[in-house]
């Protein structure tokens, strides 16, 4: 068993620097294809590994080599597959395998074909390191591989000047979160003397509620970071600037979702203070309602599916934070499926479109492109939580969990989200693929996917549409691991009147999207409609104007700061000091240079005096030692 | 008492003469002067029961170092007057007597003085040269060889720095060779 | 006074050693100052065999025996290379030998 797990670590990693050797080279197809082997590679054993913790229950944990041990501090490398690291595993590789075999289509043209399979499978390693540590210390190392390499990914096409950006903001926000997660460990070891999980988790039980408290919102601060909650949000909708596969790697599946496992992974500690976990659930409730509001509006259809995960980040924290942990990891592995699909399929539309990312100069794609319309449009159906597709299985148990713990204004709101995202979903869904053909007179010509993409993608589909079949399978493996409340709706009635009232609220909100976005006569907006004049729309189109505010009030006098600590400080105080011992030490040796003048009868009184003050010292030290001074 | 006749007096020549080695402007009388105090020295050796030291003092230094620098005096005009360096002359014997002061007090210092154990004792009733040479070929044997090939080297040294026509060689041309060399300069001093 | 012991063999030779000094920083003529230095060597052999006397120690003898020789060559090489610097230049003047002017 050990040998899978070391199998399905390491895959990646070699297929990472495999690819790295011919990253400044022309593209190769094989430093594609080698990569996407290993990772499949990968797979079967995580794969393997699952199989076995859910046939024997048993936990596969290994120590790979001590990493630190000074003192009472000891951090090994320790790795561990339990039952929510073999999920994740699964959901990771699973995903990542169709990525990059997608990519090789995607990135067919691209001059950075090398580098960026490079950078992928080095993402992959590093979220793998996350999700199979057995200690804190490893979960941050992955935190930052991940990190990292989606900045890498982000600003791959770093000669854009957005690409570079949205990847600096995405890595200082994470900085900023990573600070508050640091503390959270720096917490965890004071308190308990260990970061191994088990021992951290065994001496969290005797500690006081203010201490579990403090460590509870640091941690969490880390996972509002990575997982993109308010206020850190700005970045996941900025890192669309990347190519379509990292989307879907990344920030669908993958990197957004370490925050959830953080929480899920701390689950003993979070189960101690259920008002962290109360407020974790309010705020996971609010991104929801606050992404899918500004999704309704959206005229990038890449944005739309950012705004679209950030909500579903906001259910899992919502069920997270209620203490539905198994229900937070299910949800987090059906909309990886799901939505990677999704961000699949708007790469292909994409790729058609010539880049072009806005609905509204699309239209009628369907007719030319049917095997992404369907693939789309079933995930989109799932993303909506219409039964018997995944999504039902897995953001219907939110919200009976959120009735049945009696927290209704939470009910209420995740409730009217799910019907903005079947609407938001939809309308995208409309706008490209139905309707009139609004893309002839852009003079696009789309056609679809190579086939070979469309098999990668068709894992996810089938993913997509029968994981909710998983659902008591699942819920009988983890149990064992997390906390397994079953949510019970008081009364049957209730239940079936929720359960069909959800889904009715859903389908009119499908209905409404279609009919209003295939309508004959849907123009291209250009600034003059009422509509687009109107507060609210601006308000949602700008984002609610926060990454305005960031800017003027947080970058902007950042950068006077710096640039007065660069020319001031730096240059001036630490600068000029430097120089000045440079220039101290030149211009003695320029005047005793003077010395050797080359007339030998000057250098011989030069030694003389050198070799009188060599006498002299040699008296005073040994008249000093003499008296006894401790000279 | 004879001692200290002995020391004071020669003594006192040692110091007078080096004095005028060393201050005076004509040259062949530094020669001279220095080659008297060499042998004064050897004075001080033979009271210092020294005898060996002192044989070799006067051999080597007045014999052969002295006739070394004999030979060096051919590069001069001796009727000349030696000029001096023109430096400040307070500040070169302030110097120089700071220095040797700090030397004496460095050496006289009971801390230094009262510490010192010998190394190879002088034995009573066996002649200095015998005690010399037992200690010279035993203990200071490698000193003594490296001496030898120093001054082998030096010797060699001394030849090729001053040798003139060191490329032609006698030994190695034929007869005819010789003649012709020989015809070549009569030539030259003929015409 | 009379009782001559190291102390008196000790200053004689710093007498000599700072004649040999002043010599040496005084002499612009390089012949003349290879005779100060000679004087410095010769002032530290009679303070070796002094000491040598006085200590019932061989090993100060035995210094100055090497002093000797060593002085020797060094006056063959010395003067070797004063012959060549005379042949080249014509003169051994110190003050035109500033060729290594730093």
């Amino acid at each position: 068993m050990e040998l899978f797990l070391y199998t399905a670590l390491f895959a990646p990693l070699v297929g990472s620097l495999f690819a790295t050797l011919f990253s400044d080279s022309p593209k190769k197809i094989i430093t594609g294809i080698i990569p996407s082997i290993l990772l499949v590679v990968s797979f079967l054993s995580s794969a393997t590994l699952l199989v076995h913790v859910l046939s024997t229950g048993e936990i596969v944990h290994v120590k790979l080599m001590t990493w630190m041990q000074t003192g009472d501090l000891y951090i090994p490398f320790g790795f561990v597959v339990d039952q929510i690291s073999a999920t994740m595993m699964m959901v990771v590789t699973t995903v990542s395998s169709v990525v990059h075999v997608y990519a090789i289509g995607y990135m067919d043209h691209d001059k950075g074909f090398n580098r960026f399979f490079a950078w992928l499978s080095a993402f992959v390693f590093s979220m793998l390191i996350l999700v199979m540590s057995d200690n804190y210390a490893g979960l941050f190392i992955g935190w930052e591989g991940v990190g990292l390499c989606s900045w890498g990914l982000i600003g791959f096409w770093y000669h854009k000047e957005s690409a570079t950006w949205a990847a600096n903001e995405a890595f200082i926000m994470n900085r900023i979160a990573d600070l508050g997660m640091l503390i959270g460990l720096f917490l965890v070891y004071w308190n308990t003397g260990t970061l191994q999980y088990d021992g951290a988790f065994e001496a969290f039980a005797s500690l006081d509620t203010p201490t579990l408290t403090w460590i509870g919102i640091f941690l969490f601060i880390g996972a509002m970071g990575k997982s993109a909650q308010f206020p850190l949000h700005t970045w996941l909708a900025d890192a669309m600037e990347g190519p379509t596969p990292v989307s879907a790697l990344i920030h669908a599946a993958t990197m957004v979702t370490a925050g959830v496992y953080l929480v899920v992974r701390s689950n003993e500690l979070y189960s101690l203070i259920p008002d962290v976990g109360l407020f974790i659930a309010s705020l996971g409730t609010f991104v929801a309602i606050f992404a899918a509001s500004m999704a309704l509006v959206n005229r990038d259809i890449k944005r739309v599916i950012a705004y679209s995960t950030l909500s579903q980040l906001g259910y899992m924290f919502a069920a997270a934070g209620l203490g539905a942990y198994w229900v937070a990891l299910f949800h987090l592995m059906a909309h990886a499926f799901f939505k990677a699909l999704l961000f699949l399929g708007a790469g292909n539309v994409m790729h058609a479109m010539d880049s072009e990312l806005d609905p509204f100069k699309m239209g009628g794609l369907g007719k030319v492109m049917k095997a992404s319309m369907i693939m789309m449009t079933l995930a989109s159906v799932a993303l909506a939580g219409l039964f018997p597709l995944a999504g039902f299985f897995s953001k219907d148990v939110i919200l009976e969990a959120a009735f049945a713990e009696h927290h209704f204004v939470i009910y209420t709101v995740l409730l009217l989200t799910a019907g903005l995202t079947a609407f938001y979903s939809f309308r995208i869904i409309a706008l490209i693929f139905h309707g009139e053909e609004r893309y002839k007179l852009f003079g696009f010509h789309p056609h679809e996917a190579y086939k070979f993409m469309l098999v990668a993608m068709s894992p996810l589909l089938i993913l997509a549409v029968i994981a909710g079949a998983f659902r008591t399978t699942f819920f009988s493996m983890v149990e064992e691991i997390l906390s397994a409340t079953e949510y019970h709706i008081h009364s049957h009635v209730t239940f079936w009147v929720m359960t069909i009232g959800t889904q009715l609220f859903v389908m009119l909100a499908i209905a409404y999207a279609y009919k209003k976005y295939t309508a004959k006569d849907i123009k291209l907006p250009d600034g003059t409609s009422d509509m687009e004049n109107s507060f609210k729309y601006k308000l949602l189109i700008n984002q609610y104007y926060i990454p305005h505010f960031y800017n003027n009030f947080f970058i902007k006098p950042y950068r006077e700061l710096s640039k007065v600590f660069w020319k001031e400080i730096d240059q001036q105080v630490v600068d000029a000091t430097v120089d000045g011992i440079a220039k101290v030490v030149y211009t003695t040796g320029d005047s005793t240079r003077e010395m050797q003048s080359g007339n030998l009868s000057t250098m011989l009184k030069w030694m003389v005096a050198g070799i009188v003050i060599l006498l002299s010292l040699a008296v005073v030290f040994g008249l000093a030692a003499r008296v006894g001074l401790g000279v | 008492m004879f001692e200290a006749i002995a020391f004071y007096l020669f003594a006192f020549l040692t110091i007078a003469m080096f004095f005028i080695a060393v201050t005076t402007s004509q040259a062949l009388y530094a020669l001279t002067s220095l080659a008297a105090g060499m042998i004064f020295i050897s004075a001080f050796f033979f009271i210092l029961g020294a005898d060996f030291l002192g044989a070799v003092q006067i051999v080597v230094y007045s014999g052969a170092v002295m006739a070394l620098y004999a030979f060096g005096m051919m590069f001069f005009d001796t009727t000349r007057d030696v000029k001096e360096s023109k430096g400040n002359n307070l500040i070169i014997v302030g110097l120089s007597v700071l220095a040797a002061v700090l030397v004496v007090v460095i050496f006289a210092a009971p801390m230094v003085a009262d510490n010192i154990t010998p190394l190879y004792p002088i034995a009573e009733g066996v002649g200095n040269t015998q005690s010399v040479g037992v200690v010279l070929f035993t203990k200071y044997l490698i000193p003594f060889e490296v001496a030898a090939v120093m001054l082998l080297v030096a010797m060699v040294a001394g030849i090729v720095l001053a040798g003139k026509k060191m490329d032609l060689s006698l030994t190695e041309m034929s007869d005819a060779e010789i003649r012709d060399m020989r015809l070549e300069k009569n030539k030259k001093v003929l015409s | 006074m009379m009782e001559i012991g190291l102390t008196h063999y000790l200053i004689l030779s710093t007498i000599l050693f700072s004649i040999g000094l002043v010599g040496v920083m005084r002499r612009k003529n390089l012949l003349m100052l290879f005779f100060a230095t000679e004087i410095l060597l010769n002032s530290v052999n009679i303070s070796f065999a002094a000491i040598s006397h006085y200590y019932g120690d061989l090993t100060g003898q035995m210094f100055a025996f090497f002093v000797i020789a060593i002085a020797a060559s060094e006056v063959a090489v010395g003067l070797g290379l004063l012959i060549v610097w005379h042949k080249s230049h014509n003169n051994i003047d110190l003050e035109q030998m500033s060729t290594m002017k730093g």
